[in-house]
């Protein structure tokens, strides 16, 4: 609850409880509104990529990042700049596929997930999939049509959380591709 | 640590997703009232949790006006990084707790032009003041009113038997 000194331009951080908090209602609300959690996780990725696409704005106005010109830079600016800003945390990156088009970012410790244990009966539930929604999101606003899956994760007995990045391919256009 | 910002959008989407979202498919005005419902719910819940979390010497209130100044403080604090504006009661359980720029109607913007979509953006911290309450040991209903964005007063009235 303590405040930071500015970074930039103005940057209140509150406590990750509340938010932390906050999120377990609403993933326990779509369940109860969803029959399976496949549709839990498409929901939770499609709420995820809206708050992403308005995300990326409020990064790019705080964090003085410029273009990236290669996807190992932008992996660069999500972990250590991005993570760090919004979450607190700086995720490691590492197995970059040989054409450097893929790499994953590991979390030690994710957040969102504290005080939360996974009821056997949501096995499929991907608990954070907001998140890869809003990398989603944030990076189809900066040209890049990515693909982000949880392949690993803590919740269900994993050793460490694994985010895999896939670079799709360059978006030409100024319009988002059909997305709702 | 986590950054506001990301709160204040999550919160958004919830807005969104609840209000434009009805799982019994049942329109007319039961439909909107019913997810406000849902998302004071989700406050109450996020709220009796952060009570369980505060220090505690907060348990240990014995007046009631403590526990409304605490809110106002600490809990307004650690939520959304500024106190209430003012708190007023009649002194026979009815508390005004009101804030002149409220931070989840302050983006919408100022004036008269919002208004209709204001109660859908106070839902849930009702349902967070009324939460935290419980946890502290005291029954309460809170109601919410925009007269003009983004300045709002939650009203609690403690419910005693």
């Amino acid at each position: 609850m303590s405040r930071q000194a500015n970074r930039g331009t103005e940057s209140k951080k509150m406590s990750s409880e509340l938010f932390t908090l906050t999120y377990g209602a609403l993933v326990t609300q779509l369940c109860k509104d969803y029959e399976n959690d496949e549709d839990v996780n498409k929901q939770l990725d499609k709420m995820g990529y809206n708050i992403g696409v308005r995300l990326i704005e409020d990064f790019l106005a705080r964090s003085n990042v410029g273009k990236c010109h290669d996807f190992r830079e932008t992996a660069d600016v999500i972990a250590k700049v991005a993570f760090k800003m919004y979450l607190g945390i700086t995720p490691s990156i590492t197995n970059w596929s040989p054409a450097g088009d893929e790499f994953s970012l590991i979390l030690e410790n994710n957040p969102l997930v504290d005080f939360v244990e996974l009821p056997d009966n949501h096995s499929s539930l991907i608990y954070s999939n907001l998140l890869c929604g809003v990398l989603r999101g944030a990076l189809e606003m900066v040209q890049m049509a990515v693909e982000a899956k949880f392949v690993q994760d803590t919740l269900k007995g994993d050793g460490v959380t694994e985010i895999r990045m896939r670079f799709i391919r360059r978006i030409e256009d100024n319009l988002p591709a059909g997305e709702e | 640590m986590v950054d506001t910002v990301l709160f204040e959008l999550l919160h958004t989407e919830m807005v969104a997703e609840l209000c434009t979202h009805d799982p019994d498919l049942d329109p007319g005005p039961g439909g909107q009232k019913m997810n406000l419902l849902v998302l004071e719910g989700m406050g109450f819940r996020v709220g009796q949790a952060l009570g369980e979390r505060l220090p505690r010497e907060m348990l240990a209130f014995r007046e009631e006006l403590d526990v409304l100044k605490f809110l106002c403080k600490d809990l307004w604090m650690a939520v959304f990084q500024k106190q209430m504006d003012s708190l007023r009661t009649n002194h026979q359980g009815t508390y005004v707790l009101q804030d002149n720029s409220f931070p989840l109607l302050v983006r919408m913007g100022s004036g008269l032009q919002y208004l209709e979509e204001a109660p859908k953006f106070l839902a849930f911290t009702c349902g967070l003041l009324c939460g935290t309450l419980s946890t502290l040991g005291i029954k309460s209903l809170v109601t919410a009113s925009v007269a003009a964005l983004p300045a709002c007063k939650f009203q609690v009235v403690i419910q005693r038997f």
